[in-house]
This record gives C-alpha cells, sequence and structure tokens, in this order.
C-alpha cells in the first residue's frame, strides 16, 4: 500500500526549509539562518501557493538561478505591517515619560530599527514637532528591505488608512487636528514635508551590520519576534553597545527583555509599554 | 511520551465555555495549553485576567519567546498571531488569516509542526471556520483531536465545521472535554491508546 507517513514528511520538509535559507545566504548574502522557524515556515509556504510552486525543492532551485526571483522571495519572507500610532498608549507614555528627559538633551539622536514602510517614525516626528522638541532631533530610520524604505521615503499612503490613523493619533495624546498633517490627492495622502526633515532613511542589516553612531533612544517594535533567541541577544548587543548611557530602548508591546541576556543591564522605564532605561 | 501541549481554539461564545473549561483543571494539571480567542485588536489584557479568576492555572497573555510550560494556559494577545516553536512561542504580525489575528489556524498548524503526536487540539463554540484547517494537518500530524458537541455549543458554526471536514477523534459535550484531557494527559501511555470514533 502506498502511504506517506505524515512524521518523515514534516522531516522532509525541515530539511527543504534548512537547505533553502542556507541557500539564499550562500548565494545572496540573505541571513534568514536565526529567524524564528514558525512564520519563516508559514511565509514560505504562502509564497510556494502565491507562486503555484509544488515544493520547497523547486523554490530552492529557481531561486539559487535568479537573482530578480529571490529578490522576490525575499519580499515575500519578510512581515512589513505597520501603522501610524499603533499601539496608541506606546506613545502617550513616550510623550509623558521620555519627552520630559529628552528635553534635557541639547541634541537627540533616536534610532528605529526595523522602520518598514515609516509609518512609525513620521509618527514619532509628529508627536516631537507637537512637543517642540523635533528641531533638536535627528531621526536614523533603518530597514533591511530597500522597497519598503522607498515608500517610507516617499511618505505617501493610502487615503482610506487615514481614518484609522486618525482614531490612533488622537488616542496617543495627538494635540492638534491630524488632517494638518498630509495633503490628499486622488486615492493617496502626501504627509508634510516638513516632518521629514529631521529624518535620515537609509539601509541597515540588524543581523549582518553593525553600530553606526550613539543614540539617546532606540526604537525597534516587531522586528525581534521573527529572530531567534540567538539573534535576538545578538541584536540587543548591538543596541546596547549603540545606545549612550541612560538611553532609552522601546520595543513592541509583546515584547521584552525578560528572556535575553539583557534584562539585568536595563531598568524599566514604563514597564507596560516595554521603555526601558540603560542602567549606566 | 505523553501529551505536552494542547491548542484550544474559540471565537463567538469562547468566553463561557473557557471558563467551564480552564475552571475544571486541576493545579497539578501536567500539559501546557495555548489558547486562541477571536477578539477585537484593542482588547487588553482583561481577558487572560478574567478568566485567571475562575481557573487555579495561572493565565499568561504570551510575550514573545515565552517557554511553555506545563500547567499553564497562555492566551494569544491581541492583535498578534501566536506561533508554537519546539519548547516556546513566537508571536507575529503577519497578515490576518480568514480575517482574524490572532488566527486559531496558526496556532494550530504551527502546533502540529512543532508538538505533532504531543499534542491536541481541541476546537470549542464559534461562529466561523478558523480553525478547521489547522485542526486536519494536527490530525495529520498524528494529534489528537476534539471538537465540542454543536448541541452544547453556543455558537456551533466552528464545531459542525470541523466535524465536516476532519476526522476528529473525540466529539463531546463542553461538561466532558476537561474530564477527558486530564484522562488523556494523566494516564499512562499517553497518545498510543487514543480512543477511536469508529
Ligand atoms: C512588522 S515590521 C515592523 C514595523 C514597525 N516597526 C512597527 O512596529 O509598526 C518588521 C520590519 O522588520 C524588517 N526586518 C526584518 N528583518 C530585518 C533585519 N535583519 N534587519 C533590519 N530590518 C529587518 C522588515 O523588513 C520589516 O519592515
Amino acid at each position: 500500500m502506498d502511504c506517506i507517513d505524515p512524521m518523515k514528511e514534516l522531516q522532509l520538509e525541515d530539511v527543504e526549509v534548512q537547505l533553502l535559507i542556507e541557500g539564499l545566504y550562500r548565494r545572496y548574502g540573505y541571513d534568514f539562518r536565526n529567524y524564528a522557524q514558525a512564520s519563516l515556515k508559514r511565509r514560505i509556504h504562502s509564497f510556494l501557493k502565491v507562486e503555484g510552486l509544488p515544493s520547497i525543492s523547486v523554490l530552492q532551485a529557481q531561486v539559487l538561478r535568479d537573482r530578480a526571483y529571490a529578490d522576490r522571495l525575499l519580499m515575500g519572507l519578510t512581515v512589513n505591517t505597520t501603522a501610524m500610532f499603533r499601539d496608541p498608549s506606546f506613545y502617550m507614555a513616550f510623550r509623558q515619560q521620555v519627552v520630559p528627559i529628552l528635553r534635557t538633551y541639547p541634541f537627540i539622536r533616536i534610532w528605529h530599527a526595523g522602520c518598514s514602510t515609516g509609518q512609525e517614525v513620521y509618527s514619532m516626528a509628529i508627536l516631537l514637532q507637537e512637543e517642540e522638541l523635533y528641531h533638536r532631533c535627528r531621526i536614523y530610520a533603518t530597514d533591511a528591505n530597500e522597497q519598503v524604505l522607498r515608500t517610507a521615503r516617499n511618505g505617501i499612503y493610502p487615503a482610506k488608512q487615514m481614518q484609522e490613523y486618525t482614531q490612533l493619533y488622537l488616542k496617543a495624546g495627538g494635540q492638534r487636528t491630524f488632517s494638518e498633517y498630509y495633503t490628499a490627492s486622488y486615492e493617496s495622502v502626501i504627509l508634510r514635508p516638513t516632518l521629514r526633515e529631521r529624518i535620515v532613511f537609509g539601509e541597515h542589516n540588524l543581523v549582518t551590520d553593525g553600530s553606526f553612531n550613539e543614540f539617546n533612544v532606540i526604537i525597534c517594535r516587531n522586528v525581534l519576534i521573527y529572530f531567534n533567541q540567538i539573534l535576538q541577544n545578538h541584536v540587543h548587543e548591538l543596541f546596547y553597545n549603540s545606545l549612550c548611557k541612560f538611553g532609552i530602548l522601546g520595543l513592541g508591546r509583546q515584547e521584552t527583555l525578560r528572556f535575553t541576556k539583557y534584562e539585568t543591564l536595563y531598568e524599566d522605564l514604563v514597564k507596560a509599554e516595554k521603555l526601558y532605561r540603560r542602567r549606566s | 511520551m505523553a501529551y505536552e501541549l494542547i491548542a484550544i481554539g474559540t471565537s463567538l461564545g469562547g468566553l463561557s465555555a473557557l471558563k467551564t473549561l480552564l475552571g475544571y483543571l486541576p493545579k497539578e494539571f501536567p500539559a501546557a495549553l495555548a489558547v486562541v480567542q477571536h477578539r477585537h485588536r484593542e482588547s487588553d489584557e482583561v481577558l487572560s485576567s478574567f478568566l485567571q479568576q475562575f481557573t487555579l492555572l495561572p493565565v499568561h497573555e504570551v510575550e514573545d519567546k515565552e517557554q511553555i510550560q506545563p500547567g499553564n494556559v497562555y492566551f494569544a494577545p491581541a492583535d498578534y498571531h501566536l506561533l508554537v516553536e519546539s519548547g516556546y512561542f513566537s508571536l507575529s504580525i503577519d497578515e490576518p488569516v480568514s480575517y482574524a489575528r490572532p488566527s486559531i489556524d496558526v496556532l494550530f498548524e504551527s502546533t502540529a509542526d512543532a508538538y505533532a503526536e504531543r499534542a491536541i487540539g481541541v476546537l470549542l463554540t464559534g461562529a466561523n471556520q478558523d480553525g478547521v484547517q489547522g485542526l486536519s494537518i494536527l490530525k495529520a500530524r498524528g494529534g489528537m483531536t476534539i471538537v465540542q458537541d454543536p448541541d452544547t455549543a453556543e455558537s456551533p458554526t466552528l464545531p459542525n465545521a470541523a466535524i465536516a471536514n476532519v476526522a476528529v477523534d473525540l466529539i463531546l459535550p463542553l461538561s466532558q472535554i476537561a474530564p477527558q484531557l486530564i484522562q488523556l494527559c494523566t494516564s499512562a501511555g499517553g497518545y498510543s491508546c487514543k480512543p477511536s470514533l469508529q
């Protein structure tokens, strides 16, 4: 009788995933080797489905020979979901607890690591403008994916999202009318150019690139969830070394330093919002 | 080898079903429970703290890379998918699956991958079909599958869809599910003497 053992099938698939990931790294230097497995596997499977490919092995053969195809896969493997003022209570806490600290600095450097299409960065720019601190800031907004960075630089977003963003802006403690920050044109809105004035967008890969400056604040939300613990520790080392003394680290709502080696090197600034402060 | 992880999925009516199910489990329950309950994305931790009142087991809103420990109940946080790795959880904000984030399918499929025949999948009351595909994958990987008897479900759509699409191992009234889980997880032999419907 012809019968596929489901366990063997599963092990075979794990081998295929590993080979694909190893191939991407050896051929192109794209390093997904320490990404969290479960979500990576889901992404690979949905890519197979969209492309109508029968197996990971077939995908691998194609990816190794065709760079354009590999780039397409790359887009498929990373998750770029984001929003302006996502988790408004985070921005509220930033306004109330972090801004007073920043006021004491003559010049403020902020790093948004894994900024995706930029909404998070522009939200911060709006907040800092309203607090009249923006002119003293420089925001470095980085991502490993150049395609999302292009969108981020343009600051053009679908108009249909503005209703949701407006709600979130208000919950985040926004002090003006949200529509002051953009100009609508057909189906899109263009964010006010002054928001971009103090932002530098650039490509930076948290796995393979090192420290490039010293910051007062590092924000990295919903990026580390895609990494395993080995890689998380690696990135936390990078963040620790890139923060100045008493610098502030902001993680995503369900992210924590608790399961990393860096827990004791920070104190909680706002525990519920995952705002930490470097101890020394 | 015994069952180590119980994945539970529910939507409409889930809160009171979970109250009954979790309330029945004893303090020294030997397996971990991972739960996806569809909910509004802005609901905060109230769900887990609410259910904590009714169970002896510690209830957690999962934080990324949290370890999976026996005798604990882990909830998918609002607006994140909950994924099971071997020994710990990961979260993701991948696009919603069947309009849901957290999605039951995502929990069940990753459970099937990481725990296979060491897992039990339980679908309770619910108003859509999220979870059916995940349950069928878990079943194919050797996991035990349990569905709430639709007659006892506040919303029978999900149990009915599961029964129609998956050759589930057990269909049980809500009140029987926790006792069955206790038996499955504490009796020696575990999955090897899994009961069959036929
Ligand atoms: C889900 S988005 C998070 C966006 C935003 N920070 C937020 O929370 O709304 C994750 C981002 O991490 C980026 N990313 C993934 N791996 C990365 C890496 N190795 N280095 C830098 N960025 C990475 C992805 O390209 C994606 O834009």
